[in-house]
C-alpha cells in the first residue's frame, strides 16, 4: 500500500548480483503464453488487416478485393461521423470523469466520521456489470416508466430519445460506471501522500485550498496520468454500453467507431469493410497509447505497486 | 530491473518525503469539516445511490403496482415473484455458463503467467524482455478491433457457440495486464532469496515451485480477481462468439430478459440484482483482494 511513486523495497533491489546468473529459468517458461496470446491476440491483429483488403460475407472464404474497402472507408461519411463521436465521446468523459473522481478521491482519503461507510457505497457501481448498469440506467431513464419522469425538472427530458441529449446521457452513465474506479486509484495516491506535508504548510498558514492546489494536486500529477491513459483508451473502445443503452441511436446519434464497425460486421454481413474501419480502430489505438505512453512514462509508473 | 523502473520515473514526490507508514490513525489534518467537499460528495452519493435503491425496491414489485405508482415509492406489500420468474426462465443456466467461463479463464491465465512471470523477471536475456515488450503492446489492443479475426479463428477452429470460444479470447486479451503484475511482484522478491534457493542447488523449476509460488501468492490473487472480473463481465465476446440457450452467458442473458420481458421492467430488474449477487458476495467475503484485483496493474 505504498504510494505508486516510491519502489517499494528499492534497497534490495539495487543489491542484484550478478554470481546467479548461470541458473535462470530459460525462455521456455514463457512459451504457453506467448504461445495463447500469439494464436488469439497477435494472430487476429495480422488477420484484421488481411480482412480489410478482402470481401467476406462471414460464410465461406474470405475474397482478396484489392484496396476497395480502403477507398470507400475514405469516402464514408457515416465512418468519419461516427470516429468524431468517438473523440467527443473521449474528450467529454474525461471532462467529467476527472474532476469528480479527484474530489471524491481526495475527500474518501480524509478521515471523517462515516467516510469508510460513505466511501462503500461509492465504489458500489464497481460490482455491477456493464451490462446490468446499461439496463439499469435504461430503466431509469426510460421516457414512460423512468425513475427520472417522476422527478421535478428531469420529467421535460427524453434522455435517451432525444438526439442532443443523448450523447451526454451517455457520458454520463459511463462517468457513472467508471468513477468509482478512478476514485479508487486518487484515493490511493491521497492517502500516499505524507501528512507532514500538510502539517508544514497549515504551520506556514495556508489554508486548505491552498493546501489542494499546492500539495495535493501537484503530487496527484502521476495519478491523473494513469488516470487519463485508462479513460483515454477505455472511452475510445466503448462498446457494450452504448450498444446496450442506445443501439446507437437515436438515428446514429450515438454511433460510435466501434459500434459502427460492429453494425457493418455483424449486422451488415461486410466483414471486408469492417475489417477496414477495426483496422483503423486498431492503428489509432495503438497510436493513442504509444503518445500517452511514451508522454507520461506510463508503463515505468506501472511498475511501482507493490504486490497487489 | 524494478530498479530501472524506479530511475525512469521521474522524481515523483520529494526525495526528502518520509516514507509514511501509519494508516487508519486519525491524522492531524482536517479538523474542520471540508463544507465544499461534503456537499459534492452528498451529491454524488444521491446519484449512486438513488439508482441502486430503485434497482432493488422495483425489482420487489409486481408489473401493476410499478405502473401505477411512482418508481421510487416504497412499496407496500415487496413480492418475491420477479425473482421466481427470473429463476424459472434460464437464469441458472446463464449462472453456470459464467462460472465455468470464469473458473477456466482464471484457471488459464495464471497457469501460464506464473511461469512466464518469473522467466521476465529472472532472465534478463533480450529474447525474454522483447517478449515481454510485445505482450505489454496487448495493453493497448482494443478487442473490439480484432473481434471479426476472432470469429473466423473460432468458427474455423470449429468452436463457434461453445464454452470453450468464450474461455479462450477472454484468457488471450486479461494475460497483458495478468503478465504486467505478476512480474512486477516477482521483481520485488529480493535477488538474495533466488540466490540462497541457487545455492542450495535448486534448479530454476524447483524455486519455481518453492520459492515463487508462495511469495506470488498475493499477485496470484490480484490476477484471478482481475481476470475473473474481466471474464464474468464479459459482453463481446459472448456476443459474437455463442448464439444458443446452451451457452448463453449472464451478461448476455440480461440482455435477453431485456427483449423478453419487454415491459416487464421488475423482472428485468430482479434479473439485473441477481447478476449482481455473486460479486456481492466476494466483496462482502474479501473487499481487500476484490478493489486491489480491480485496480490490477495501475498503481496502489
Amino acid at each position: 500500500m505504498s504510494t505508486q511513486k516510491r519502489p517499494s523495497a528499492p534497497t534490495t533491489q539495487q543489491r542484484t548480483s550478478a554470481p546467479a546468473a548461470q541458473q535462470r529459468p530459460s525462455a521456455w517458461y514463457a512459451v504457453p503464453a506467448v504461445a495463447f496470446f500469439g494464436l488469439f491476440a497477435v494472430v487476429p491483429m495480422v488477420l484484421v488487416v488481411f480482412l480489410s483488403f478482402t470481401d467476406w460475407s462471414g460464410f465461406g472464404f474470405p475474397e482478396l478485393s484489392g484496396a476497395g474497402n480502403w477507398s470507400r472507408l475514405v469516402e464514408d461519411t457515416e465512418a468519419r461521423d461516427a470516429l468524431g463521436l468517438t473523440l467527443l465521446f473521449m474528450v467529454l468523459s474525461w471532462v467529467v470523469q476527472t474532476p469528480i473522481a479527484i474530489l471524491i478521491g481526495v475527500w474518501a482519503a480524509g478521515r471523517q466520521r462515516n467516510r469508510a461507510v460513505l466511501s462503500s457505497l461509492f465504489f458500489l457501481p464497481l460490482l455491477l456489470s456493464t451490462a446490468a448498469i446499461a439496463l439499469l440506467w435504461r430503466s431509469v431513464l426510460d421516457p414512460n416508466f423512468g425513475v427520472t419522469q417522476s422527478l421535478p425538472l428531469l420529467d421535460r427530458f427524453n434522455f435517451l430519445g432525444d438526439t442532443d441529449v443523448v450523447v451526454y446521457t451517455v457520458v454520463f452513465v459511463i462517468a457513472w460506471q467508471y468513477i468509482p474506479f478512478h476514485t479508487l486509484l486518487f484515493q490511493a495516491a491521497a492517502r500516499g501522500i505524507p501528512a507532514s506535508l500538510y502539517e508544514a504548510a497549515t504551520i506556514d498558514g495556508a489554508g486548505r485550498y491552498r493546501q489542494f492546489f499546492t500539495i495535493t494536486l501537484p503530487l496527484l500529477k502521476y495519478t491523473v496520468v494513469t488516470s487519463t491513459v485508462l479513460q483515454l483508451v477505455g472511452s475510445f473502445t466503448t462498446f457494450d454500453t452504448i450498444l446496450i443503452l442506445t443501439g446507437g441511436g437515436p438515428g446514429d446519434a450515438t454511433r460510435i467507431a466501434p459500434l459502427y464497425m460492429y453494425i457493418r460486421g455483424f449486422s451488415g454481413f461486410e466483414f471486408g469493410y469492417a475489417s477496414a474501419i477495426a483496422t483503423l480502430l486498431l492503428v489509432l489505438g495503438a497510436g493513442l497509447s504509444l503518445v500517452v505512453t511514451r508522454a507520461t512514462g506510463f508503463r515505468s509508473m506501472q511498475s511501482q505497486q507493490e504486490g497487489a | 530491473m524494478a530498479t530501472t523502473a524506479a530511475l525512469a520515473e521521474p522524481g515523483a514526490v520529494p526525495p526528502a518525503a518520509p516514507r509514511r507508514v501509519r494508516r487508519g490513525r486519525p491524522a492531524g489534518r482536517r479538523e474542520k469539516p471540508n463544507w465544499l467537499a461534503g456537499v459534492l460528495a452528498t451529491v454524488w452519493l444521491v446519484i449512486v445511490a438513488v439508482p441502486l435503491y430503485y434497482l432493488v425496491s422495483a425489482s420487489l414489485r409486481t408489473r401493476q403496482d410499478y405502473l401505477s405508482t411512482s418508481p421510487l415509492t416504497p412499496t407496500g406489500e415487496p413480492t418475491g415473484e420477479n425473482y421466481s420468474t427470473v429463476l424459472s426462465g434460464g437464469f441458472a443456466q446463464y449462472l453456470l455458463n459464467n462460472m465455468i467461463v470464469t473458473v477456466a479463464t482464471v484457471a488459464i491465465v495464471v497457469a501460464v503467467t506464473v511461469p512466464a512471470a518469473y522467466t521476465v523477471a529472472r532472465n534478463a536475456g533480450r529474447t525474454v524482455q522483447r517478449i515481454f515488450s510485445v505482450m505489454l503492446i496487448g495493453l493497448a489492443i482494443p478487442a473490439q478491433a480484432t473481434i471479426i479475426p476472432v470469429y473466423l479463428l473460432i468458427t474455423q477452429m470449429r468452436l463457434y457457440d461453445t464454452l470453450l470460444a468464450i474461455i479462450l479470447p477472454t484468457a488471450a486479451f486479461a494475460l497483458p495486464v495478468a503478465l504486467l503484475v505478476m512480474t512486477n511482484s516477482l521483481r520485488d522478491i529480493p535477488s538474495e532469496l533466488y540466490e540462497a534457493q541457487t545455492l542450495d542447488g535448486a534448479g530454476p523449476l524447483a524455486v519455481l515451485r518453492h520459492l515463487v509460488l508462495p511469495l506470488a501468492k498475493p499477485a496470484i490473487t490480484t490476477v484471478a480477481v482481475f481476470t475473473a472480473l474481466n471474464a464474468w463481465n464479459g459482453f463481446l465476446f459472448p456476443l459474437v462468439l455463442t448464439q444458443s440457450r446452451d451457452t448463453r452467458v449472464l451478461t448476455l442473458g440480461l440482455w435477453d430478459f431485456q427483449g423478453q420481458f419487454g415491459t416487464n421492467v421488475p423482472g428485468l430488474l430482479a434479473a439485473v440484482t441477481l447478476s449482481v449477487v455473486p460479486i456481492f458476495v466476494l466483496y462482502l467475503v474479501g473487499r481487500r483482494y476484490l478493489l486491489s484485483g480491480l485496480t490490477a496493474g495501475f498503481g496502489k
